[in-house]
């Protein structure tokens, strides 16, 4: 099924729930309004049998395309990402918005059938909380969790959002684009 | 007795059914206001499998709450692949699932490879499909001895470590090194397989099957294994769906899904072998199902030896693979693109990507977010092990305590991977 046909099949039901959609290099792409999530997700689930969700992605897209320091290590560096520089016709089309939360579902069944895939997206400002679909597929749950961990994203409607893999009292959420990689703070210098 | 019949052969179940815990899918809660004793399980217990703290509420012997705390091996890796160049940043990958170390980089590097949109040669397809092979016999020959000496089968760890060297022998023949490899390129893999590598695999081929009998012998009628193992955290089709499992735990609960072949990649079309699936869903039939797939293995690398095709084993273009050593030496154009790719890396296309392969533990997914640049935007591994690990409370209800040993040990996680 191509992304154009299932855009259109769940926008017969839900009209005005996606937002876009593209044909990947690998499966269609919709995107999804943030507050029709939900029911997206459960007509896929139910009507379209997309029971089976592989991961929830978060993707900060801070800086996306952009130039960035050329060698690493070094701040004086050629700036080889410099569009032109060698070789890159063009920069990429720029993200709506910073934050990309991809649900990557599949349908899973019995027999030698390939699996039907679909990536749904849901574009977020820095702040803003993604609904939870531990109710739909309760593999979400720490999932979830760990993309707010990571990257900071609330998601709505989740029984138990804690941290998942960092320390419960770290600072900032590592998988930032602007959470800084090296020089952490040194501890007990303020004790001398 | 046949496997068949030692599989039927009635159990008294302890358990009632897997149901999944709401509102909370990963964790149990303990009934309020009544004298429960809490326990700690790990994070230092040689049966967690890395170092896994599981918070237990006992009701005498019964489990009723249960909740987990991971993320002491936690390391970054998602964002150390952010800041290496795509060549770079594939020793990373195997590092993560220590135990399926080739499946990782699988996934990476055919993630990376359908972005670039590089054609990878045919003998490099079966080779990479010879290894994934191996990988997975090494993988459950390390479940099947741990989960022995946790149950008490001493034994059994010895000989599936005998085994576990001989697979590492061959890995240690082709890629130099034993574990994580570093062995599939972006189009291709490093080095073509050395000479005298078919003699010393094809021993290896004749002896495991024998091998893999033995320890069926040992086990699959073993009383006291079946007591322990036999409708213990027992888990429902669907529940096993809606939970995300993947792989042998999955196909233990009987739903005839395994990506190799209903998905195929690499070389698996053109082979012929069989999907291993349980019908209860419970300790027992995925050790059953992990021990039967290691024989599906050996025939997978008993065709790919017979079958392999000859040709190039890595692509031409020299935008993306590294010449051949010997043409450094007298190719300036080949120097220049040594140095190119090692220092700056090339440009991988704008996009994305989610590439699943069939790791030991299943769904293996990498999905790969490119800017255009030389590095990756982001990369994010849907690990089989975490959503295996996530599914502990929905197997162990009403389980006893000893129970949860042989649960955690049979839904083979690997910490490494969980925490990444």
């Amino acid at each position: 099924m191509t992304a154009e046909e299932l855009a259109t099949a769940v926008g017969q039901t839900l009209p005005g729930a996606v937002e876009s959609h593209t044909d990947g290099v690998d499966m269609p792409t919709l995107a999804v309004a943030p507050d029709r999530l939900l029911e997206v997700c459960t007509l896929l689930r139910d009507g379209h049998g997309y029971n089976f969700l592989s991961a929830v992605s978060a993707v900060d897209h801070l800086g996306y395309g952009e130039e960035v320091a050329g060698y690493f290590g070094s701040a004086r560096g050629r700036d080889i990402n410099r569009t032109g520089s060698w070789g890159s016709p063009e920069t990429p089309a720029q993200p709506p918005k910073r934050f990309a939360v991809t649900y990557h579902l599949a349908h899973v069944a019995g027999g030698a059938e390939p699996p039907r895939r679909v990536r749904l997206q849901i574009w977020l400002d820095d702040g803003v909380p993604a609904p939870s679909v531990v109710s739909i597929w309760p593999t979400a749950d720490w999932h979830e969790r760990e993309q707010y961990d990571l990257m900071g994203i609330e998601f709505t409607g989740h029984p138990n959002l804690r941290r998942l893999l960092m320390p419960a009292d770290w600072d900032g959420h590592p998988l930032r684009k602007d959470h800084p990689i090296g020089g952490e703070p040194v501890q007990f210098t303020d004790a001398v | 007795m046949s496997i068949a019949e030692q599989a039927s052969s009635p159990v008294v179940a302890l358990n009632t059914p897997a149901v999944i815990p709401t509102p909370t899918p990963s964790k149990i809660d303990p009934p309020a206001g009544e004298d429960m004793l809490t326990v700690n399980f790990g994070p230092n217990h040689p049966s967690t499998h890395g170092v896994l703290r599981l918070i237990v509420t006992l009701d005498g012997e019964v489990i009723v709450g249960l909740d987990a705390d991971i993320g002491y091996v936690h390391t970054g890796f998602e964002k150390n692949f952010e800041q290496k160049t795509y060549w770079k940043a594939i020793p990373y990958a195997p590092r993560m699932d220590y135990l399926g170390f080739f499946a990782n980089e699988l996934a990476y590097v055919g993630a990376v490879e359908q972005l670039i949109g590089i054609e990878v040669p045919e003998r490099a397809q079966w080779i990479r499909t010879l290894f994934a092979e191996l990988n997975r016999l090494h993988s459950h020959l390390i479940y099947l001895g741990t989960s022995g000496i946790e149950l008490g089968a001493m034994s059994v760890f010895f000989y599936c470590t005998r085994d576990r060297d001989s697979v590492l022998d061959l890995f240690e023949m082709v890629t130099g090194v034993r574990m994580h490899d570093r062995y599939p390129q972006f189009g291709g893999v490093a080095e073509d397989l050395p000479k005298g590598f078919y003699d010393v695999c094809k021993e290896f081929c004749r002896q495991m099957p024998k091998n893999i009998d033995e320890y069926l012998d040992l086990l699959a009628g073993n009383p006291i294994w079946k007591g322990r193992l036999k409708g213990i955290g027992k888990i429902l089709p669907e529940d096993a769906i809606a939970m995300g499992l993947s792989g042998p735990n999955l196909r233990a609960s009987g739903v005839d899904y395994d990506l190799r072949r209903n998905d195929p990649y690499l070389a698996y079309d053109k082979l012929d072998f069989d999907v291993v699936t349980g019908q209860n869903g419970d300790c027992y039939d995925r050790f059953l199902c992990r021990t039967l797939e290691m024989h599906q293995s050996v025939r997978i690398i008993e065709q790919c030896l017979e079958g392999m095709p000859s040709g190039p084993v890595i692509a031409a273009d020299r935008k993306y693979v590294l010449p051949p050593r010997h043409e450094l030496h007298t190719s300036m154009e080949s120097l220049i693109h040594h140095f190119k790719i090692v220092t700056e890396g090339y440009r991988v296309p704008a996009g994305e990507v989610y590439v699943t392969i069939e790791s030991p533990r299943g769904e293996n997914g990498c999905y790969v977010v490119s800017d255009g640049g030389p590095r990756p935007w982001r990369v994010k591994f849907r690990a089989p092990s975490f959503v295996a690990l996530e599914a502990t409370a929905t197997c162990m209800r009403s389980a006893y305590v000893a129970d949860m040993i042989a649960i955690v040990g049979s839904l083979d996680t690997v910490m490494g991977e969980v925490d990444r």
